[in-house]
């Protein structure tokens, strides 16, 4: 990723939300995004994820260059490359944990047989394989992020993205799910995460923070490891 | 992502808020099933009418005597006898398009049984009659030639004379009933005709040889034909009224310039324009039926539009997943298909039971038109489609950013 510049334009001002980015993650890197409201840390997630694209700079993706790929195109990287989980977990409301797993491989075209296989395989991964149907009305705050990493996980992604993902979340349930992310770290994929708090930077191993659109700090650490206090329900 | 997908996702989508999706899907439903209602309703009364004409005969013709007139005011058709028995002759054996013709000469006179008496038509004709009103005889046998060359006292029954006279589902044939005190033989019923266009029953009659009405019932041979003539066509019927124009003209020796002195009804074309006129009906309900159609589809439109704002952050989920923008677009627009298509299905169905209700109060025949049905079914599909297109489009062209954020 190299010299990523995105301007928005509001009326007649231009905000300069980045303002030059220039940045390699390797791969099974685990990293994380800091910066304060406003730094353009959630500017630099959506480029990263392929939401958004930059006014000017270059983006390439496991070799491939994206900043300049159609929606479609687009969409098909988020489907095939990504994972995300969200701050507030954006699940399908009144849909049940199976189903709103199976969604990124519905846009796939996984077969339903194979979608369902491994969405239950998912789910169990996360301790969720008790509550297949439930809604996530039905799941705690915990229980429901532990349904969006099983969502983001489940199409064998290269790259998880994870925005404030413990940001709604107590601190107990919060290790849980760092402890999660890790694991997937482990395996070779790529974290991500964006976040505004050190104690949960502190579980990456490389923090970057943003400020005013600009790469203030970059520096490598010996991560904490997300232990669970106690066994899984 | 294939179609059976987008449509189970559009239908449980549909089944997360059944309340609101019955409402809309009410609008087609009351649309599609006013239309093939009204048009089910209106097929009836055309059916009705075509039937009360076919009863009378389509192809047939009836030549009316012209009006006399007396110190200026003048009498009406049938009023004067301009129509011989020649005349009638001539019809018959001159012009090749004329199949049958028939006098019809009418008395209203009591006819009585050993034990109830009935007031009817007394008609006085030829055999050629039930062959020109294509009017069957249920039971016995119709009037002959040498009845009418002998001047018998013999009578065929209307359906309805027969039962007031000796009840239901009798076989009077062979009885005797007396008529202006003149008893006459029962040869035969005549089958059942029904009502004419105007409610007349055609069954409340008795016909006897044209020579018996003139010699005992209307008291002695006249040379000038006091009825009408009933003529069934061979082919053409508009030929046919021609030719007997023309015929009736010569014989009367009309120049050009003199009014016609008698006149000729031709029943087809007032048929037609009976049936024209309930097709004008018809086609105004159901055009009145259309509309509320389209209201139907307007409030699709309308809930479809709530619903992508109210989706917003579904949307941008399903982005972010990996969804295309025409993913999402076959989503709202199968989720509008599907809410019409249903609707249509059931307006079919509420239509049709509604329209057979109607026809079994109306005494109807229920006719359900499966073009109409198909054509309602489609133009609410197609109602789906075009007032779904731009709330899908609208959801579609969502940034997933924006709404990601969207609460």
């Amino acid at each position: 990723m190299h010299d990523i510049r995105r301007v928005y334009r509001m009326g007649d001002t231009e905000l300069h939300a980045l303002a030059g980015v220039s940045l390699t993650v390797e791969h099974g890197e685990f990293l994380a995004i800091m910066g304060t409201s406003g730094s353009g840390k959630s500017t630099l997630m959506n480029i990263i994820g392929c939401l958004d694209r930059p006014t000017s700079g270059t983006y390439f993706l496991d070799g491939e260059e994206v900043s300049r790929l159609d929606v479609d195109r687009l969409a098909e990287i988020r489907n095939r490359v990504l994972g995300f989980v969200f701050q507030n977990f954006n699940l399908l409301p009144r849909t049940s944990a199976a189903e709103n797993v199976e969604l990124p491989m519905v846009y796939a075209g996984v077969p339903a047989k194979e979608r369902r296989e491994r969405a239950v395989e998912a789910l169990t991964l996360v301790g969720l394989g008790g509550r297949l149907e439930h809604t996530p009305a039905e799941l705690s705050g915990g229980q429901q992020q532990r349904v969006a990493i099983a969502r983001a996980i489940v199409g064998r992604p290269r790259v998880i993205l994870a925005d404030e993902p413990t940001g709604a979340l107590d601190s107990r349930t919060s290790v849980e799910v760092m402890a999660m992310l890790q694991a997937q770290s482990d395996r070779g994929i790529t974290v991500v995460l964006v976040t505004h708090e050190p104690d949960v930077a502190a579980y990456a191993a490389r923090v970057i923070s943003l400020r005013d659109g600009k790469i203030v700090t970059d520096h490598r650490q010996t991560p904490v490891r997300a232990v669970l206090e106690e066994a899984r329900a | 992502m294939t179609g059976v997908q987008t449509l189970r996702i559009a239908i449980r989508a549909l089944l997360r808020n059944k309340m609101r999706s019955f409402l809309t899907m009410l609008g087609i439903i009351i649309g599609v099933g006013a239309v093939i209602a009204m048009v089910a309703i209106g097929e009836g009364a055309k059916a009705r009418v075509e039937a009360s004409f076919a009863a009378m005969g389509t192809n047939l013709l009836i030549v009316l005597p012209g009006a006399t007139t007396s110190s200026g005011a003048s009498g009406g058709f049938g009023s004067g006898p301009t129509l011989t028995w020649d005349d009638l002759k001539a019809i018959q054996t001159e012009l090749s398009s004329v199949k049958d013709a028939a006098p019809s000469l009418r008395r209203t006179a009591q006819i009585v049984s050993e034990e109830q008496n009935w007031s009817t038509g007394i008609t006085g004709t030829t055999p050629a009659y039930f062959l020109a009103r294509s009017w069957p005889i249920a039971s016995g046998s119709a009037i002959s030639q040498s009845d009418v060359d002998g001047g018998t006292k013999v009578v065929v029954l209307g359906q309805t004379v027969a039962s007031k006279l000796f009840g239901p589902s009798s076989d009077p044939v062979g009885q005797t009933v007396r008529i202006s005190n003149i008893p006459f033989q029962i040869i035969g019923v005549a089958g059942k005709k029904g009502q004419s266009p105007t409610g007349q029953d055609y069954d409340d009659v008795a016909f006897i040889p044209v020579t018996t009405f003139q010699s005992k019932i209307q008291g002695g041979l006249q040379k000038y034909l006091t009825g009408v003539i009933y003529i069934a066509a061979a082919g053409d019927v508009a030929r046919a009224e021609k030719d007997v124009v023309a015929l009736l003209r010569e014989r009367h020796r009309l120049g050009d310039g003199q009014p016609d002195d008698f006149s000729v009804r031709n029943l087809a074309e007032v048929a037609g324009a009976q049936a024209e006129g309930t097709q004008t009906l018809t086609m105004l309900l159901a055009s009145v039926a259309a509309v509320s159609l389209l209201v139907g589809g307007i409030g699709i439109m309308n809930i479809m539009l709530v619903s992508v704002t109210e989706r917003t952050r579904e949307i941008g989920v399903r982005m972010a997943l990996g969804a295309k923008p025409r993913n999402i677009l076959s989503q709202f627009l199968v989720e509008a298909l599907a809410l019409s298509v249903l609707g249509g299905l059931i307006g079919v169905a509420l239509g049709a039971g509604s329209a057979g209700l109607l026809a079994s109060r109306f005494g109807w025949p229920m006719l359900v038109r499966t073009d109409v049905a198909v054509i309602a079914m489609v133009f609410s599909g197609m109602v789906g489609v075009v007032f779904g297109l731009y709330p899908a489009r609208k959801a579609s062209r969502l940034d997933p950013i924006q709404a990601l954020r969207f609460e």
